[in-house]
């Protein structure tokens, strides 16, 4: 019999291990999906896992883990500090999306200055415009109660909408000759996020996600609020009688969530995907949840989490390309990965025990 | 010990062993038909383990138990109850949505129709002075009757032995003394009782034999009729201990007063606080007792500032605190510590340094800016660790992985020893030992000798009764008049409590009646 035993406290080494457990455990579930696709597995895992970094044409996908890798760890990163205190933002693609619309949308106004304050000014607009997107749901929760999920949630699809109608309508390109999509901003010097170092895939974004790390790093381990968010995660009415205000808590979480997405937006419409357009969202603001979790909601942890993340992202692609695997296999992979994650999770707090004692 | 003839329950031998601790090692007892046999030890002495076995619910790792003379060894509760073993569990297991003759219906096998049942429920509560009507809802009823509840479902089964852990601890005074006729007269029918308490006075009053337990042990047995309380103290804790010494105060000006505070509960299933009122003087202890579930959680909320009161219902030093947070009143002096300790007072995955931070941070200075001086925090929770003497290996250590009693100390130390000028307590010997329970009660009578004001909220009569200068009772969310403690009978206690409830005067005198003829 296999029976489960709670820890007296939580194991440290256990805590560092279930990630690397969880995508040990990924990749045998996963490649036995290869397998039944009629892939060789090894195969596919190669070209996953090892070909980005060490194959013939690493020297292109090393730059584009940066790429991909940046906006999902400043997402996961503003994401984490609600996820620690119990407010569940699952709507940062919709957050990305308005941060976006809203830098893009203020850098279009300008057009064409040249001023050297444009992109800053892009920058503050695009966290103001996912700060403001995350106060909807967080001041209806703190006002009337609903839930943060749905609400951020659904208005994912709300912001998805208005992208589809800027890229459409309200910021086409004039000069476009009426295809969809707006100016490219990575185009016009002034609002561009180009790559700082060439061939390094390092861009604003990268800089500002490394700087979120840190951030988040130094307010969790050091700071009051931190150790407040900590606190009214793990036990809600200690924090309460500590003295901590669950409604600007959420408002505090929610805000910072929103504003990191919105910047993360912003610098990929500027660098990356360089316009708005129709299919300018790409999953991040999910995806940057599976992140945050596989990085145990711990700073580094997410860091080194984005950066796995980003591997599966563009070895899928590459997989896509040479292996002819189809998209939603790896998606299915990246989902594979979060649910390995929680169930192997359990050990932390609980050891496994076999043989036969009876139950008290 | 004695020999097995005319036994009615001899356990011999029985050990049980969890993971890093043995919670039973080789008892041996024996109770005889109709004896009341007192089970008397600290927590964690191993009473509740023990009684488990008994009734069925832990499997014991060795040893072996005999039922009038034959081999007993139950699998489950239901052959315990078979085999005429019945017990009532100090937290009771009632559907408050149901009625009273459903939740007796619902613990049977094999149920009666609910109309006989209804009878045969009225028949066996007359019978034994525990009036209850079993077409009421459960939710509507009181702690008190809630237990009589689970004592009338025992007694449909005609139980040889009936086991009853810590029964009173939920009663007032007077629902006390009813619970005594009612056991009494079981005794002399010829039912056995096994009763399990730390609570010496009631052993004294009640029971014919007493076996002590310590770490798990049998220590010693005696007739508790002819022991003294604090013989049996000492037997239990293995050592003797001082009784809290309490100094002349010189009381100083109301610090903390409340006037006509109402407050709903934060909790659906709580008391709402009404009109209460009360002041308490520097250098004063005012004690506030009542039965569980009376409003003591939303006092303690209203007065951390957990809760927010009405313009000029909570004033300290004649301030107005009524809208200010913990925080804010922790700087002005007043601290508390709520009675649940894991989640409230202390978060239980956190360590004991993060723990300290927890309400130190305003009055230690633990945090500059809101940058937390982590070394200073250690330092002040190695302060708390040895100035109360908790036991830890250190302060890196999870809330979670303390026992109840060092939590508790490290709980109340940590609010002491942040000086507050007037400390609000709920339970603050709850679980804890004998040993420990005395010395929170002097640090809390050291800290009013000192000058504070101190606000003791506890379903402890007896600590109450010993530490306090006044008293008061809260029942139903209203509080008493308080009282100097000098002089006070426990009848008087036991009505400010609310007396018996759902009781008239007349059930109290069916119930001598009863045992009169009984006796």
């Amino acid at each position: 019999m296999i029976r489960l035993e709670k820890r007296p406290s939580p194991s440290q080494g256990w805590t560092a291990a279930t990630p690397l457990l969880a995508v040990a455990l990924t990749m045998l579930a996963g490649g036995a999906m290869f397998a039944l696709l009629g892939k060789d597995p090894l195969a596919a895992i190669r070209t996953i896992f090892w070909d980005p970094l060490f194959g013939e044409f690493a020297w292109y996908f090393r730059g584009q883990l940066l790429v991909k890798g940046g906006p999902l760890i400043l997402i996961a990163i503003g994401l984490s500090l609600g996820f620690r205190a119990g407010i569940w933002n699952i709507g940062a693609e919709g957050q990305y999306i308005m941060g976006a619309l809203a830098g893009a949308g203020l850098g279009l106004a300008l057009y064409p200055d040249a001023g050297r304050w444009v992109f800053p000014l892009m920058v503050a607009a695009g966290a103001a415009g996912g700060w403001a997107w995350a106060m909807i749901p967080a001041i209806l929760k703190v006002r009337f109660r609903t839930n943060e999920i749905l609400v951020s949630l659904l208005l994912v699809y709300v912001a998805q909408n208005l992208l589809a109608s800027a890229a459409l309508g309200w910021l086409r390109n004039p000069e476009g000759a009426g295809f969809p999509g707006s100016r490219n901003l990575s185009q016009w010097p002034a609002a561009a996020n180009p790559e700082l170092i060439p061939g390094t895939g390092m861009h604003w974004g990268v800089v500002a996600a490394f700087l979120a790390v840190i951030g988040a790093h130094v307010l969790l381990s050091r700071h009051q609020l931190g150790y407040h968010i900590r606190l009214a995660g793990q036990a809600p009415r200690a924090a309460r009688f500590a003295g901590v205000s669950p409604g600007r808590l959420t408002v505090f979480c929610m805000g910072v969530s929103g504003a990191l997405a919105g910047m993360a937006g912003l610098f990929e419409v500027t660098g990356p995907a360089g316009q708005i357009s129709i299919d300018f969202a790409s999953g991040y603001g999910f995806t940057a949840i599976i992140v945050a979790f596989l990085g145990r909601l711990h700073p580094v942890g997410i860091l080194l989490a984005g950066l796995l993340m980003a591997l599966t992202y563009v070895g899928g692609d590459n997989a896509a390309t040479n292996l002819g695997l189809p998209a939603a296999a790896i998606q299915a992979f990246q989902g594979m990965l979060l649910f390995f994650l929680l169930s192997v999770d359990v050990l932390t707090n609980y050891r496994i025990r076999f043989g036969r004692r009876e139950i008290a | 010990m004695r020999q097995a003839e005319g036994m009615l329950l001899e356990v011999e031998g029985l050990t049980k062993a969890y993971p890093g601790v043995v919670a039973n090692s080789g008892v041996s007892f024996a109770v005889a038909p109709g004896e009341v046999h007192a089970l008397l030890g600290e927590n964690g002495a191993g009473k509740s383990t023990l009684v488990k076995t008994v009734y069925g619910l832990i499997r014991p790792d060795a040893g072996r138990m005999r039922l009038e003379g034959r081999d007993y060894a139950p699998a489950s509760p239901s052959e315990a109850r078979r085999a005429g073993v019945a017990m009532v569990f100090q937290h009771f297991s009632l559907f408050e949505a149901l009625g009273v003759a459903e939740n007796v219906a619902l613990g049977m096998e094999t149920p009666p129709p609910m109309r006989e049942l209804s009878g045969r429920i009225r028949e066996v509560s007359q019978a034994y002075g525990l009036p209850l009507d079993p077409e009421r809802l459960v939710g509507d009823l009181s702690a008190g009757e809630r237990q009589r509840v689970e004592i009338v479902r025992c007694l449909l089964q005609d139980p040889k032995l009936l086991i009853m852990d810590e029964p009173t601890s939920v009663l007032t005074p007077q629902e006390v003394e009813i619970l005594f006729h009612t056991l009494r007269k079981l005794s002399a029918e010829g039912t056995a009782i096994l009763y399990i308490s730390h609570k010496l006075e009631e052993i004294r009053a009640l029971c014919d034999a007493a076996t002590i337990l310590r770490h798990g042990k049998v220590v010693a047995t005696c007739d508790p009729k002819a022991c003294t309380a604090r013989e049996m103290a000492e037997m239990m804790v293995g050592a003797s201990f001082a009784a809290p010494a309490r100094a002349e105060r010189p009381r100083g000006a109301p610090l903390v007063e409340v006037r006509g505070l109402s407050m709903p509960s934060a909790n659906p299933f709580g008391t709402p606080l009404r009109e209460v009122s009360f002041s308490v003087a520097a250098g004063e202890i005012l004690g506030i007792g009542g039965v569980a579930g009376n409003g003591q959680d939303e006092l303690l909320a209203a007065l951390s500032g957990e809760a927010r009161a009405a313009p000029g219902a909570i004033r300290f030093r004649g301030a107005d605190i009524g809208g200010l947070g913990p925080v804010e009143r922790r700087r002005l002096g007043l601290c508390a510590a709520p009675e649940e300790r894991l989640g409230h007072a202390a978060a239980p995955d956190m360590s004991l340094t993060e723990n300290a931070l927890l309400t130190g941070v305003v009055r230690e200075g633990l945090a500059t800016r809101g940058f937390v001086d982590w070394g200073r925090t250690r330092g002040f929770a190695e302060r708390i660790i040895r100035a109360f003497d908790v036991r830890t290996p250190g302060p890196g250590v999870a809330a979670r992985a303390l026992s109840g009693g060092n939590l508790q100390k490290f709980v109340i130390g940590r609010e002491v020893l942040q000086r507050p000028e007037a400390l609000v307590v709920n339970q603050p010997t709850w679980g804890v030992d004998a040993a420990a329970a005395a010395a929170i009660r002097q640090a809390l009578l050291d800290l009013a000798s000192g000058g504070a004001a101190v606000i003791v909220i506890s379903q402890d009569l007896d600590e109450l009764l010993e530490i306090a200068d006044r008293f008061a009772a809260l029942n139903e969310g209203r509080l008493s008049a308080p009282r100097p403690t000098q002089g006070l009978s426990l009848e008087e206690i036991g009505l400010m409590m609310g007396g018996a409830h759902g009781m008239h005067e007349a059930d109290i005198a069916a119930a001598h009646e009863a045992e009169a003829h009984a006796g």
